[in-house]
This record gives C-alpha cells, structure tokens and sequence, in this order.
C-alpha cells in the first residue's frame, strides 16, 4: 500500500467514524448495511479470495452465531459478550467438520460448493425442528425502547454502527496480517495451484483447514451482531443459500483476494440496491429493482470481471492488486 | 380462464406504460420528494416481490381502494399512501422502514411476516413512530413492550383458540359432533406453529373429540396418497387439515380417489378458501369448512369497500388480506380525525383510545390492550357454496345456513 | 410388514418413479451442458420455470395441451439456449468458476423477476381430465398424468440419446466433450458446438417444465428449488453423465416419495441432502460418472 492510498483510508476512518452525526435513520441504516456486508465479505474472502475455496454456505456460519449467541442470552441471560465465544466455537467447529470432509475428500470447484451448501440445507433443517432455537417459529430477542446497554448488546442504531464498524476495521487489519504472513503466502499458493503448493512443502491440507475455521469464526461474529441488530431468526432466513450468495457478492463485485475488494463491492452492490429501489417505486412493477439488479451484476461481471476495486485503484494511483 | 387473461394482459399493459415511463423519468429520490400536503402520510410495507409477493399484493389491493372507501362512509380523511417493498427480507425491511420515515411517514402500516414486521418495530421504536400491523401472527409483536405498536389481527394463539371455539358452535349449530379427529398439517414454518399450538392448546380446549393422530408433511410434496392413506386408516370422524394451496388440493383430489368421506375443517390455514383452490377442486370443493377470521358481510363498509375492490380489481379474490389491510388504513384514519394532528406521540395516544364500532371485519369494536393488541377480533366459520366462501357463522353475520357434516363426493347436492 | 404397507409402498415406489422421469428430463439438461463445456448452469430452475409459464399460458389463451405445446417450447428453448451461450456464455467458457456463477446468478435473478412481472405473483396451475384419470395394474394404480409425463420424458431422453450417439453432430459434441484440444486439432467448430450444446440442454429442461404443469402449479419462486433439485439429481446420478441424471432423478423421486412413508416426513428433504453430503464424499463422480469427470 502506498502513501497516497494510506492517506485516502485514514480520511475514510475518520468520515466513518463522525458518520453518525452526518446522516439521518436512513442514510444511517444503509451504512450499516454496507459494513455489515463488508465485513462478512472479508470473512469470506478468506476462503475464496485467499485460499481459492468456493463456499456458497457461509450462512451456516453466520447462523449457527446467530443462534448460539441469541439462543443463550433469551434462555439463560448470557450476554453477548460471553455468549460469542460459544458462538464462535460451534462455528469453527461446523467449519472444521466441513473443511476436514471437504480437503480430506479432496473436493473442490464446484464439488466442494455443493458440499458447502448441503451442510446449510442440513443444518437448516434441522434447526426447523429444533425446540430450543425456537423451530421454525423463530427465535425473538426482546428489545426496549431508550435502553443502551453495550454489554448486553442492547440498544439503538447508532451502538449497533459502531460496533459493526469495529467489526469491519478489526477484520480489515487482520486479513493484511494475515495476507502478509507465511500463511497468506501459502494460501496463495494454494489458491493459484495446489499440487504445485504441496510438492515444494506447503502444508496444504492444514493451511486449508486454518482459512475454513478463521472464516467461519469471522462470519459467526457477524452472525451474533446480526442476530442482536434483528432481534429475530428464522432457520428458512437465517440459512438460507440466498443468504450465503449475498455475502458472496461484495467480495467478488468488488475483487476477490484484494482487502479493498469487499469494502468497495458492499458499497457498490448496497448503493445499487438503494438506487434502483428508488428507481423502481416509481413504477409500481413488483421484481423490476431486482431486474435492475441482475442487470448491474451481469454487466459488472463481464467487463470488470477482476471486480471494481483493482480498477478504481490503478486509476487512483493506489498500489494494491490482487495479490 | 378468462380471468387469468385479463390479469395478465393488466400487467404486460403497465409495464409497457412503465416503460414508457422510463424513457422520459428524471431520477428523483423519493425520499428527497416529500410531498407537503396536508394529508395523513403512511408508509405501507409489504413484500410485493420475493417469496411473499402473492400475499405482499392481495394487502396491497385493500390499501389501494382505502381512500375511496373512506369517503363513502363519510369519514373526513384523504391518506396519503406510499408502498414500500420489503423484498420479503427483513433486512430491506428495516432500511425501507427508515426511508419511510426520512420521507416524512407519520405512520407505518404492515408488514404481513412477523420477522420483517418485528425488523420494522424497532425501527418505528427508536423514531417513535406508530406502526400499525395489518397482518402478522407472532405473539412477541405485542409481548414485547413496544410502545409504538398496535396490531389489529389476531395472535397465533388468539387464532386457534377462536377458531376452536367456533368448531364447538359449529357442532352445536348442526348438532352434528365427531368423537375423534385427526389432524393432517404442513409442516412448513406457518404449519409448524399451528400444529405446535394445537397440540399446546387442545387439553384446555375441551373439544368434544379425540384428537386420534397428527400427520405432517413436507411442503413440497407433491403427492399425498400415503399420508391420507394414514389419516383414513385412524378412523377418525372429522378431518382437520392444515394446508397451503397446492397440498390443500391434493388432500381434496386424495379424499376423493380413496373414498373417505370425513367431517372436513380447516382450523385457520388459509388455501381452502383461496378462489384458485375453489376454482380447481370444483363440486368436491364445495362445503369445505374454514375457521377464519373474515369481513362481516353485514356491514356496509365492508359492502362498500368489496364494491370499490371488485371495481377496480376485478380478477382479484376480495380476501382477509385486503380487509385487514383496509382496517389499518382506517385505524391511521380514525386516530388522525381523533388526534388532530400528525405529530407521532398525539397520533400514538389516539391509537391507544381509539374505539372504532364500525369496521369491516367480524368482531367486536377495534380497540387496543395496555399492550397494543386488538383482542376483539372474531373467528367466523366460512363454507364454500356456490364456488366462494361465505360467512355461515357466527349467526349474526351468517349469508347462508351452515351444511354440516359436508354431504358425500357424489352427493347430488354437489353441482 | 403388514400387505397395507407393502402395498403403500409399491404404491409409493410407482409415483416417484414417474415424477423422477420428470427430474430426471430437467436435470439432464444440467448434466449435458457441464458435461461438454463443464459450466454449471445456475440459472437452470428459473429455466424450468419459464417452460412452465409457456406451457401453462398456451394451455390457459389456447387451450393447448402441454403435451402438444411441450415440441414448441423445447425448440424455443433450443434457440433460446443457443443464443445465450453465443452472447453470453461463451466468453465465459474459459474464466473462473466463480465468474460464471455470478453470471448465470444474475441471469436467474433476471429471469425469476421478469416472470413475477409479467405474469404476477399467484401460483398458475392447468386443468386436465386426466388429473383424475387414473390407470389399474393389478392392485397398483397410476395416475394418468404422471404416466403420460413419464412417457413423454423417456421418449425426449431416448431422442437424445439418438441424437449423440447417430448424429454427426451429436458424435462432433461428444467429441469436443472429451478432447477439446483434439477437436479443434482435428477442425470442428467447438464454439457452434458448445451453443448447440446449451441449446439441446435448454430445450430438456424447457420440455421437463411443459411436462410438470400437468403434475404441479407454478410460481416464480419455486426456481431456486428447482435448480437446488437438479443439482442433488446430478450430483448423485453424476454430474455430467446422461445416464446418470436419469437415474439420479428416479432416485430422488422415490426417495421423495418413500421418506414420507419410513421416516418422519418433516425430516425427509434432510434425509435426501444427507444422501447428497455421502455421495460427494464418497463417490463425488456420482453413481455413473466417470472418474476423471471431477
């Protein structure tokens, strides 16, 4: 990264962080939205971008946070902030479960995709028939009016902002280190070819293994702080494959393996989103936002088919590239 | 047919009118574009698109006409209404929410799934703007301790046991009563929690019958011989399906090719008396019990707001969907007339007050609990005769005599 | 056993082998196009969806028996197929994975809201007779309409069959198929090939569509099933292989059928991902593929 690109980002940080006092309730909720997918998107990117593993499930993940975090804190009254490591345990480990059949199955492409998305449809059922979490009724969290409660995860837009905001930056900085680090340059090698990664003596099973769990302990996060922002799960929602293809998108539309990449797709993709909803209020045709939608995603994936961020940022003069 | 024709052929022609539209639109920003009248601003929120459209547009419809309806009963109040669709996600649903009310919405009316309209409270919390629920059954809406909230459809629980309790009028009605029942439901999201909550319920209830059994399936099925197989082998005296469109019709064709001729009652699914299932099963349709809470076919609003709909909709099925979504629209109107102003707080105490005797739906007066939820609410017992549904109790509200137990398949009063 | 429920279950056995025909005819659709130019179509169930719709409004304006429309809509389908491998596709053949998944999303997302634009939200089902026709064998019945689809789907596969193995252009795919470098060595036009592929598999599932309107109504929402059906029907009968596609499809269609009589019904569809998580470990080239097919 260079001087010029460091200075843009400290300007952002900034921007961001006065956000709230800038924007209304809209343009507020939109700008969670965009972290929200930023964030998920780098915890994604992980797998994808740096490793070259395809997941279409990474709302298992999200999910099973969700679940857990909320699950304890309706039943029993553990806060958030104890609730989430348990959340990010189950995750990790139904991330291990996943990541150990798939490598040690040796799947890949498309195969392990597949893998991916019969484990959120097999774990989606099962919390629809699962009492505790609430069945297919969903879960609900109880939400008070005026309360701001940090420790408890309780209160208005504005925390919920911050924190996801923490979140974004948190994962932000850890995917450089991790990038920078002998793992992302071995999970690079994998990504661009693996046998030749394994002959000259990349652990590659184990390095697979360690993208899978970082990921899914990553997603869980935004999972609990999804749960907590909406106050209500639903299995047919929460693991849903469309839920997973959104995360997804960010990372790709933006440019996959790149930090700025998901950053820069969440902004796109919401911005699109909120445009085209407007647009399309106008005309009353129920579908036509998300025809303009598809539009957009076909036209962005075959002329920027690296995604947006590597582009914007040789014409700014920013170093960074798909690495 | 025809009907389908018509409807169609409405759609290609506005998308067409869209288009043209389209060529010669600036871009504004809605939210940008508040209008400034002096008119009551609600923002409705449905889902118009995504899994939920069918429904998120039969709501709509009744919002549509809500204006026109108000002027002929003489209710001095013109609504300014803005749709907002949810996509059928609970996360649009929030931001749609918030645009609503940067836009200037003095009230928000929706959101018919309980998730989405549970996203939408909190944002109506936090802003402090009413939202009134025109459809959506999950208890926690009002059990929650919101305080800008008020929902004028009945609770899950409030469903079932009104539906119930119309069953035992029923019997009484026709003093035909069954000894055992057997309960054959969906097992997706809304069949789930009925089947949960009958099972909860049943040993308060004091049914006169057994329940034998409870048989569920998978909401794809496309096929359901074994499973009536299932419910013909208990024996059971009434029948109690729980079902959506598509397997309601299943259930009836099933009925028929395996000769079981039971008492037949849905306790509170919707499908058996959606005009495409009454259309499709034809004679062996006919008769079928529904415990549904409906429009009262004696109040003149609900003749006028059925003309209005009728008019301009006229291929659409006048259904529970439109009405309760009049009724919130009135409910917005009847607290703006008794509030004077549209400022939220004034607006919320009068919806708390509010006590409207004329309405459109069976049930006493529409006013809310300490906890915003309309308990008066009523269950009335549809049959299908003569291809639609049609209020045959409670007596009051009655426009046929009820037929009960149903006559056979190939009972000549089936035409 | 009691004879009941064995007689249930042949019953059961002899529906979802009729209704897997169906599968069977949509999901090979997915399999010829990844077996030749090895991209998954994604947009495959909003495909499906479409033939439904075509079927249904000839039947619902004309009142054309799906069976009758079905040859109209499979080559309107064929030369749909074919254009939008030319114009969109092909350029794709060659980019990552992922690329061609985000496309073919997008193309669904287009295709399952133009549906619910134009022809609206409500579930449109079709009329027939012969929906409560039913024929006898010995003590088993099978409905009329599910044996007509059936047929129908097995004679389109059998067409099929003919086409690749006695064509020359059928035999030029095949080729293509298992050499690409090899074909184009030897002077075949692999990208006319590669559209006339897309088109044969579009008009498979365009036909499978016309033919499950006579079993069940249509909304536009049920694409995103349909496509997560097939790829279970294919990744069991083995992505890639016809044969397998169809074998896969009765597979599902009995164990559809089955699971509501022997396991709890609720669970069923877990059951059948399950089967999906076992097959890809252990035999990820499905029952009939070929091993290099991975």
């Amino acid at each position: 990264m260079n001087k010029r690109a460091l200075v843009g980002l400290l300007i952002l940080l900034a921007l961001l962080l006065v956000a709230p006092a800038l924007l209304g309730g809209y343009g507020l909720s939109v700008l969670i939205l965009v972290l929200y997918f930023a964030y998920v998107g780098q915890a994604w990117n992980i797998m994808m971008g740096f490793a070259g593993q395809l997941s279409l499930g990474h709302a298992l993940y999200a999910g099973i946070g969700g679940y857990v975090a909320a699950g304890l804190y309706f039943h029993y009254g553990i806060g958030p902030w104890m609730g989430v490591f348990a959340a990010v345990s189950a995750a990790v480990a139904a991330g291990a479960v996943v990541g150990y059949l798939g490598f040690r199955f040796s799947l890949a492409g498309v195969y392990f995709a597949l893998l991916t998305i019969a484990f959120g449809e097999f774990t989606r059922i099962g919390f629809d028939n699962w009492p505790w979490a609430g069945g297919s009724g969903g879960l609900f969290l109880k939400v008070e009016r005026g309360v701001s409660d940090l420790a408890n995860l309780r209160g208005g837009a504005v925390m919920f902002y911050y924190v996801i905001l923490a979140l974004a930056v948190g994962a932000f900085v850890l995917c450089r280190f991790l990038l920078e680090s002998r793992l992302g340059r071995y999970w690079l090698a994998i990504r661009e070819d693996a046998e030749a990664a394994q002959a000259v003596g990349v652990p590659v099973f184990r390095c697979k293994m360690l993208a899978v769990t970082i990921s899914a302990a990553l997603t869980a996060l935004g999972g609990v702080w999804n749960a907590f922002y909406y106050n209500n799960l639903f299995p047919e929602t929460a693991f849903s494959v469309g839920r997973s293809i959104e995360m997804t998108l960010s990372p790709i539309i933006g440019g996959l393996g790149t930090l700025f990449g998901p950053i820069v797709g969440a902004v796109v993709l919401t911005g699109m989103g909120e445009v085209f909803t407007d647009l399309s209020d106008q005309f009353h045709i129920p579908g036509l936002k998300q025809i303009f939608y598809g539009l957009a995603l076909m036209i962005i994936v075959m002329y920027r088919p690296a995604g947006v961020w590597p582009w914007i940022a040789t014409r700014l003069g920013f170093g960074e590239q798909r690495k | 047919m025809n009907k389908k024709m018509h409807l169609t052929r409405r759609h290609i022609g506005r998308a067409a009118l869209a288009g043209a539209t389209l060529m010669g639109a600036p871009l504004p920003l809605r939210h940008a574009f508040a209008q400034s009248a002096g008119d009551l601003k609600i923002a409705l929120l449905l889902p118009t698109s995504g899994g939920q459209a069918q429904i998120g547009q039969a709501c709509k419809r009744g919002a549509d006409v809500a204006n026109a309806v108000l002027a002929d009963m003489k209710i001095p109040a013109k609504l300014d209404i803005v749709t907002y669709d949810t996509e059928t996600k609970a996360d649009v649903a929030r931001t749609q929410a918030e645009k609503a009310i940067a836009a200037g919405a003095h009230a928000l009316v929706g959101a018919f799934d309980s998730g989405q309209t549970i996203a939408i409270a909190q944002v109506a919390e936090q802003k402090g703007v009413p939202l009134i629920v025109n459809i959506a059954a999950a208890p926690p809406l009002t059990e929650s301790g919101y305080k800008f909230i008020v929902r004028n459809f009945p609770t899950a629980p409030m469903l079932l046991s009104g539906g119930f309790m119309m069953q035992k009028e029923v019997f009484k009605a026709s003093g035909a009563t069954p000894k055992t029942a057997v309960l054959l439901s969906v097992n997706d999201t809304f069949g789930t929690a009925m089947v949960g909550g009958i099972k909860a319920m049943f040993p308060k209830l004091g049914m006169p019958y057994e329940l034998v059994d409870v048989i569920t399936y998978d909401a794809a099925a496309k096929d359901l011989s074994v499973e009536v197989a299932k419910a013909k082998a208990t024996k059971a005296e009434l029948l109690m399906m729980v079902s959506r469109l598509t397997d309601g019709k299943l259930i009836i064709q099933e009925l028929v090719k395996q000769r079981w001729e039971p008492m037949l009652i849905n306790p509170g699914a919707p499908g058996t008396y959606e005009e495409d299932f009454i259309k499709t099963t034809g004679k062996y349709g006919e008769y079928l019990l529904s415990m549904e809470p409906w429009m009262d076919p004696k109040s003149a609003m609900t003749a006028s707001l059925e003309k209005h709909h009728v008019a301009q909709f006229p291929k659409d099925q006048f259904d529970l969907d439109a009405g309760f979504t009049f009724e919130a629209m009135l409910i917005a109107a009847q607290a703006w007339i008794a509030a004077k102003s549209t400022k939220a707080d004034a607006l919320m105490d009068a919806l708390r007050k509010v006590k409207i005797d004329q309405h459109v739906m069976i049930g006493g007066p529409i006013q809310f609990d300490a906890k915003g939820q309309n308990v008066n609410i009523g269950v009335a017992a549809l049959q299908n005769l003569k291809r639609a549904p049609t209020v045959v109790l409670p007596q009051a509200s009655a426009m046929a005599p009820l037929v009960f137990p149903q006559p056979g398949w190939n009972d000549k009063r089936r035409t | 056993m009691s004879q009941d429920f064995l007689l249930s279950l042949a019953q059961a056995i002899t529906k979802g082998l009729l209704t897997g025909m169906v599968y069977g005819l949509m999901a090979l659709g997915l399999s010829v196009i990844f077996g030749v130019m090895r991209v998954v179509n994604f947009a495959h169930g909003e495909m499906m969806v479409v033939g439904m719709y075509l079927a249904w409004a000839a039947f619902d304006y004309a009142g054309i028996h799906p069976l009758f429309s079905l040859p109209v809509i499979a080559l309107l389908f064929f030369g749909l197929g074919y254009g939008l491998q030319r114009g969109l596709i092909q350029p794709f053949i060659n980019r990552p994975e992922h690329q061609q998944f985000l496309l073919l999303l997008a193309v669904a997302t287009i295709v399952v809201n133009v549906c619910l634009a134009v022809a609206g939200p409500d579930s449109r089902g079709i009329q027939l007779e012969s929906q409560f026709d039913s024929y006898e064998l010995g003590p088993l019945v099978f409905d009329a309409v599910r044996v007509h689809a059936a047929i129908a789907a097995v004679v389109i596969a059998a067409l099929l069959w003919l086409f690749f193995t006695h064509t020359r252009i059928g035999k030029s795919i095949r080729a293509a198929a298992d050499n690409h470098m090899g074909a184009l060595v030897v002077g075949l036009d692999v990208r006319k090939l590669y559209a006339i592929t897309f088109g044969v598999g579009a008009a498979c599932v365009g036909a499978a569509g016309a033919l499950m309107i006579t079993i069940i109504p249509v909304t536009p929402f049920l694409a995103a099933e349909y496509t997560l059906l097939a790829f279970v029907i294919v990744i069991v009968g083995g992505l890639g292989s016809m044969t397998g596609a169809l074998l896969g499809g009765l597979l599902i269609g009995v164990s559809e059928a089955v699971a509501g009589l022997l396991i709890d019904p609720s669970l069923k569809s877990m059951f059948s991902f399950g089967l999906l998580i076992v097959v890809l470990l252990l035999r990820p080239q499905g029952l009939m593929g070929r091993k290099d097919s991975r």
